[in-house]
């Protein structure tokens, strides 16, 4: 239990990587490192693929800053999502060659995504006390 | 070891809503296939159906459908690779055959997307990607697909009015085809001015829902032989998987598993792309079909958009593609898809393509991919 909070619609009850909804409530995006091989990953997960080990994963702070590789503005949606058309939705990757497909902030407009622009991968807080993450612009400075 | 051959392809008509139950559907299609080669169901030895599950109220359709076909009591197995299961479904058939556990095989794809309201299909299709990290956010098959048009856009400079030529070119063959959906061609500024739906993709860059089913008869030299004067012979398979999640994929110019697909395929069939004469892609959306071009070798990577513009993929130019409309034009009943494309391959084969006949068609190629990038098989035939 605990990764029904993740996301406007959730699809998923029970998973190992649950801890990721209880650090996002603190404002952190968390991905899981590999002890044996030291691979990471994001989105996060417990058994490693390069080494074959489980649940031997450390949790670790990721570093938040990315730019966006490719993106559409979706004026269809899933049904649950048909009030939120239109949406930016994204692919993008951070500093450290980490990928996230998620959704862009509503306060970003498409045309600010033509030029080298740098986000932060951000909690969200939804009006029914769901929790998401999005990409916002990060101020600089 | 023998090789296999198909022998005998059948088809229904794709429609907006059928009407028909989908035991019904398939059987059109499966007697059709039955008629073109001459053979009774008794003669069938196994069966392969192929659909995507989730658009059925019945479950385990298999076992209905083949009731009603008269194929019992042979084996029959249920095959879902969602827009690819039906070459799936021809790559197993083609297993079973080589192996010598069957000589004659019946590969069956159907989908009856009009069993369910719009509410309901628009429900899985938020389902079709990764449902912990992909749903969450609203991912749609479109919304997919313009991740990578749009970074084809950037990275090669490829044009919406290219991929629009992509649809005017399906539409132009689809009016010539009584068996596609879309009986109405459309002009460049139709495309172009049709509502956004995932920008940069609009109305006219999607294939549309469907209902349908297709059955592609396979058999082994020996009996192929028998059967028929003009077997299809299966030369080359390729076949393929990527990341399901958007964020592990390694690229968004083009389909990691279409390419992988086609390599091995070209080596099994020991030709070269310059060598086919027909060719069947799946163009679910416009930049499908131009990745297509680049990801099976037809043109260097980024100029698969120059190529349908200057008219290299038409019938007469010298890489046909999707000339009986494409999904673009057919319409995209999911399990039907891949059969029916190897049914305009082998008629392509045969020369029985009528005013769709491509000239000295010798060598064919499938090109057939499940979800957004997620599965891809490449077939390749020889007459």
């Amino acid at each position: 239990m605990g990764f029904e909070k993740f996301g406007k619609i959730s699809y998923i009850r029970e998973t190992k990587v649950a801890p990721f909804v209880d650090y996002l409530e603190q404002g952190k995006v968390m991905a899981t490192r590999c002890r044996s091989c030291g691979k990471m990953y994001f989105p996060p997960r417990m058994d490693c693929e390069q080494c074959m080990t489980s649940d031997n994963m450390e949790w670790k702070e990721i570093v938040n800053e990315w730019k966006i590789l490719t993106y559409t503005v979706s004026e269809f949606a899933p049904t649950g999502f048909e009030d939120d058309v239109p949406y930016i939705l994204a692919i993008a990757e951070s500093a450290e060659g980490l990928r996230v497909f998620t959704r862009l902030s509503k306060d970003v407009k498409e045309e600010q995504l033509q030029s080298d622009m740098k986000f932060k991968l951000a909690p969200v807080r939804l009006p029914d006390g769901k929790i998401t993450y999005e990409l916002q612009p990060l101020e600089e400075g | 070891m023998s090789e296999v051959a198909v022998v005998g392809v059948g088809q229904t008509a794709f429609t907006r809503s059928c009407g028909v139950t989908i035991k019904e559907l398939c059987f059109e299609a499966f007697k059709e296939a039955l008629e073109d080669c001459n053979l009774y169901p008794k003669e069938i030895e196994a069966s392969l159906i192929c659909s995507a599950p989730e658009y059925d109220k019945q479950r385990s359709p298999a076992g209905a459908i083949v009731e009603y076909l008269g194929l019992n009591p042979q084996p029959t197995t249920y095959v879902e690779n969602i827009c690819a299961s039906g070459t799936t479904g021809v790559r197993l058939a083609y297993s079973l055959i080589k192996s010598g556990l069957h000589d004659i095989v019946a590969v069956i794809g159907f989908q009856k997307m009009s069993e369910l309201t719009s509410r309901e299909a628009q429900e899985r299709m938020g389902r079709g990607a990764d449902i912990m990290w992909d749903s969450p956010f609203g991912l749609t098959m479109p919304a997919g697909y313009a991740l990578y048009a749009r970074m084809h856009m950037k990275t090669y400079g490829t044009t919406e009015e290219q991929m629009a030529e992509v649809k005017v070119k399906s539409s132009k063959y689809a009016v010539l085809n009584p068996k596609a959906m879309f009986q109405r061609e459309v002009s460049l500024e139709e495309v172009l001015t049709s509502r956004v739906i995932s920008s940069p993709l609009k109305f006219y860059d999607c294939s549309a829902n469907a209902d349908g089913a297709s059955c592609v008869i396979l058999a082994s030299a020996e009996k192929a032989r028998k059967i028929t004067d003009t077997p299809v012979w299966i030369v080359g398979i390729g076949s393929a998987s990527e990341p399901l999640s958007m964020a592990n994929r390694t690229s968004f110019v083009g389909l990691n598993c279409a390419v992988e697909a086609a390599r091995q395929a070209y080596k099994m069939a020991g030709i070269e792309p310059k060598d086919v004469d027909v060719a069947e892609v799946h163009d679910c959306f416009t930049i499908a079909e131009i990745m297509a071009y680049e990801n099976l070798g037809f043109c260097n990577p980024g100029e698969g958009g120059k190529l349908v513009q200057e008219g290299q993929t038409y019938i007469d130019g010298d890489f046909p593609v999707n000339i009986d409309g494409g999904l673009l034009g057919k319409g995209h009943p999911i399990g039907a898809t891949g059969g029916s494309q190897v049914r305009t391959i082998v008629m392509q084969l045969r020369g029985d393509a009528g005013r769709l006949q491509v000239k000295r068609a010798e060598i064919g190629l499938v090109h057939n991919i499940g979800g957004i990038g997620l599965y891809g098989n490449v077939l390749i035939f020889r007459r």
